[in-house]
């Protein structure tokens, strides 16, 4: 960019709010990001949140695009700072020859370089004044909405419905004070830029369009993939998923609990789908190491339980309102003994429903514990994507009470678990104990070498089974070639993108997502036979073996020397350049 | 929890599962004995009673009765049952366990299923030891007592269970001894007749590692059984609260029971109205509305 911005419309863009987190930037975020779903433009936002209890330095990130958004932005184009700390840490993130509003009321010291625009612009003292009275500072952030979608030339109508529909609900006085500050902002003469018109959006708006972030998306598909039954208690970032449960179940007959610690909330989970329901709990980290011994009970009394764990950066306490992939191995291991289990990820808000109804079916159906891997930034992210379509996505929970035959065994050594829950008669008069002691087909205890031996072999068995039926693993871009990026989890985006790059400049690169984290898909092996080089990008530590956690599954998994890893431990999601420039070394054989 | 009209009662050959694994002249055979006489005498329906514990001796109890039944981990069976409770309401919910499972590892549990007013019945079966592990202190075994983890005498100062479950926000809190078939069966009735959350602390001697730990109150070893007076307000909170004051050997009946909203209630009303909110919806449809606020 250079004097002032070009005049032809632009095909992204990436806009960075900096403020406090009392100021409502992640407000303006959403609204913009809800624009974008309805207007079949893409998007993707990303927020840092502080983990202090109110206040504190908070952005909000939004990458808005004409066609497909794969990540929130490297860099960005054009950056919205609100304090002189907003603007000092946050100027190096824009790009050179960028843009930068900054509030002149309370930004005094600016440094023109790299050639970045600077426009200054009281947001403070003009929203005081368009609103009047007595307003202070609130509602600036709508000036400021006001003001971008003025530069970007965004649909100013719909806008003004998504701000009627969040705002009406309140006052009038309060829907009216937001559009005056919206309209002071969108009538701000911004005189040292043209306009920037965003290029009309590419999606099909033939399908309705959603734009929501990924705990709700988790909590939707739950519903759809029959569960309703569910126990938590509050930890960040899982418990946005546990308070839409707890409103939304009793709609549909349901009841989500809120309980006094992880360890009740695991049983009351286990209760329910004892008592016969497909029950849900969740948590994050240090919570999932709490449910960790009742899951192992899952695992032994092989009841269907859907576990929901939101990973954030650790060990401990560590950075709750960070994104971190390592829970990765306490998800498949997490228990004492050997306790098999299913655990899935999801890879971007959209999967975050077709997983949730992944695992519910799969729970049922093996009768299995299943851990669902996802994580901050795919939890509090907002994402574009067409509405799922509830006549094929649906499935209707039954409580089978029918009465049990003659010759019922819950657990036969040739076939999958099936329980009789309270409420179930039984021909035989005789009614079954569920235990967490190694047991026989009719699961009284057996304390039996063999028996132990045939039991964890079912056990195993129909997790391999189970895997069987995955299909062929899911390969983006040829299906050979030079290097394979394999990532789990919320890097898909900026793995897909670093694919796009490194194709365009003619590098045979392919990618691999990984949903089923556990068990894995037994064709691997023959796929990654196929590549020169394998690169595991993860939000992980490589520990003192020099591989990340998948890339450590996989190399056990496969054997294949070419596994290399990429680890960032940072708390912060990867660049699509780090992935890139890592990719070209690897490739030049560094 | 209302009793169905069912014609044919249940027989103590019916509910009879395994023999029981505990030692000789242990307590908690009469614990069973008197769930049995019960649980025919009030006529449930066979399928409908679920058996809920979690580890310790008396914590075997579900594999001894021929119901449905849920053996689980340690200190866990009443937010287990709590899971059962909730979205079962069909169901005859028991929780057995001993003094170590609900007062020590599962303590915390206690508190918030009382004050929560779960529809169940817990029978504590508390011996003061921790005898499945072989004799190691509990949270209730008295000063002094001597085990393999206190060789020197209990130097930490017992919990008063009774004195707990009061404070708790249980509505109905008894007392009963295993020596006393006829008493263990009026209170193990009302607290299963009882609407919310009962609990009886049953003192249930451990013959192998703390026999003659309850000799203070049999009348045949020179003991003392001594009733709750006719007297006792029951509703009377600070007069059960002074009944809980010496157990040594202290008063054994109700020292308290109320009538209070029980959460199954509670959340069921819930439920009930939203579900009538969206009377005429499908799940799908109710689930689209959610979509359309999305868009």
């Amino acid at each position: 960019m250079s004097e002032t911005a070009t005049p032809t419309s632009i095909r992204n863009a990436v806009i960075r709010l900096a403020g406090h987190s009392q100021d409502g930037i992640q407000s303006i975020g959403a609204f913009l990001a809800q624009l974008a779903g309805s207007t079949a433009q893409d998007v993707m936002t990303y927020m840092t949140i502080p983990s202090t209890i109110s206040g504190g330095p908070s952005i909000f990130q939004v990458h808005l695009g004409s066609g497909e958004v794969l990540h929130p932005g490297d860099e960005s184009d054009t950056l919205v700072a609100f304090y002189q700390d907003s603007y000092d840490n946050h100027l190096s993130s824009v790009k050179d020859g960028g843009i930068c509003f900054y509030d002149s009321d309370k930004v005094e010291e600016v440094q023109e370089e790299r050639g970045i625009i600077h426009i200054g612009v009281p947001f403070t003292s003009a929203t005081i004044e368009a609103i009047g009275g007595n307003a202070k500072s609130r509602g600036k952030n709508i000036f400021v909405l006001g003001m971008l979608c003025a530069v970007y030339e965004l649909d100013r109508e719909k806008i003004s419905d998504i701000i009627a529909a969040k705002f009406g609900k309140k006052s009038e006085d309060v829907l009216r004070n937001a559009m005056l500050a919206f309209d002071a902002g969108y009538l701000w003469p911004v005189h040292d830029i043209n306009h920037m018109p965003m290029a009309p959006g590419e999606n099909d708006l033939g399908q309705e369009r959603l734009s929501t972030d990924g705990n709700t998306m988790i909590g939707l598909g739950l519903i759809a993939g029959g569960c309703r039954f569910g126990a938590g208690y509050p930890i960040t970032p899982w418990s946005t998923i546990m308070e839409q449960l707890r409103s939304e179940l009793p709609k549909y007959g349901g009841m989500f609990i809120q309980t006094e610690d992880e360890l009740a909330a695991v049983a009351l989970a286990i209760g329910a789908s004892y008592a016969g329901h497909l029950a849900i709990t969740g948590s994050s980290g240090p919570g999932l190491s709490l449910k960790s011994e009742a899951m192992g009970y899952a695992s032994m009394a092989e009841l269907p339980l859907v576990v929901v764990n939101i990973q954030r950066g650790g060990p401990s306490t560590g950075m709750p309102t960070s994104v971190e992939q390592s829970d990765l191995m306490q998800a498949i291991y997490g228990s004492h003994g050997d306790s098999p289990r299913v655990v899935l990820a999801p890879r971007d808000v959209e999967d975050c429903f077709y997983t949730a109804m992944e695992a519910c079916r799969l729970a049922k159906e093996y009768s299995t514990l299943v851990v669902i891997l996802s994580d901050q930034a795919i939890a509090t992210r907002i994402e574009a994507f067409p509405e799922p379509d509830l006549n094929q996505h649906w499935v209707e929970p039954v409580l089978d009470l029918s009465e049990r035959p003659e010759d019922f065994k819950p657990y036969p050594l040739e076939g999958l678990t099936r329980h009789s829950p309270p409420g179930a008669k039984s021909a035989s008069g005789k009614y079954p104990v569920v235990t967490g002691l190694e047991h026989d087909e009719w699961g009284h205890p057996s304390g039996s070498p063999k028996m132990h031996d045939q039991m964890s072999t079912k056990r195993r068995k129909k997790l391999i089974e189970l895997s069987q039926n995955y299909g062929d693993p899911d390969i983006y871009g040829e299906d050979s070639g030079d290097l394979l990026i394999v990532g789990w989890g919320s890097t898909y985006g900026p793995i897909k993108e670093a694919v796009d790059r490194l194709t365009a400049e003619g590098h045979k690169v392919s990618q691999l997502a990984i949903r089923h984290i556990h068990p894995l898909n037994p064709n691997l092996s023959e796929v990654f036979g196929r590549f020169k080089h394998i690169l595991v990008p993860e939000i992980n530590d490589p520990g003192v073996y020099g591989f990340g956690q998948l890339a450590t599954m996989l190399r056990a998994a496969t054997c294949n020397p070419a596994i290399q890893s990429l680890n960032k431990i940072q708390g912060l999601t990867f660049r699509v350049k780090e992935i890139v420039t890592k990719s070209e070394q690897v490739l030049a054989g560094n | 929890m209302s009793s169905t009209a069912e014609p044919k009662k249940l027989t103590k050959k019916e509910l009879k599962a395994d023999h029981p694994t505990w030692c000789p002249a242990c307590g908690d055979f009469a614990v069973l004995a008197s769930f049995f006489n019960v649980v025919q005498k009030l006529g449930f329906d066979h399928e409908k009673v679920v058996c809920v514990a979690g580890i310790g001796c008396s914590s075997r109890f579900p594999y001894f009765v021929n119901t449905h039944g849920i053996h689980f981990i340690h200190g866990r069976a009443l937010p287990l049952a709590t899971g059962i409770s909730l979205s079962r309401p069909d169901l005859h919910v028991f929780v057995f366990g001993g003094d170590g499972d609900g007062y020590s590892i599962g303590g915390n549990h206690l508190t918030h299923a009382a004050r929560k007013n779960i529809n169940l019945t817990y029978v504590v079966m508390d011996n003061f030891v921790y005898g499945l592990t072989k004799n190691q202190t509990s949270p209730t075994s008295p000063l002094g007592r001597k085990s393999k983890t206190d060789p020197r005498g209990a130097i930490d100062r017992p919990i008063n269970p009774m004195a707990q479950l009061v404070s708790s926000g249980a509505t109905f809190v008894a007392r009963s001894h295993a020596s006393q078939v006829k008493h263990m069966n009026e209170m193990f009735e009302r607290a299963i007749l009882h609407n919310g959350f009962s609990v009886v602390e049953t003192l249930s001697e451990c013959t192998m590692f703390y026999p003659g730990s309850f000799d203070d109150s049999i009348p045949r070893k020179g003991g003392e059984f001594n009733l709750v007076g006719e007297e006792h307000d029951k509703q009377d909170l600070a007069a059960a609260m002074e009944l809980t004051g010496d157990l040594t050997p202290g008063k054994f009946g109700v020292y308290y029971e109320t009538e209070r909203d029980t959460k199954n209630e509670l959340e069921s009303a819930w439920v009930k109205d939203a579900q009538a909110a969206h009377a005429g919806l499908s799940g799908q449809d109710i689930l689209r509305k959610s979509f359309s606020r999305m868009r």
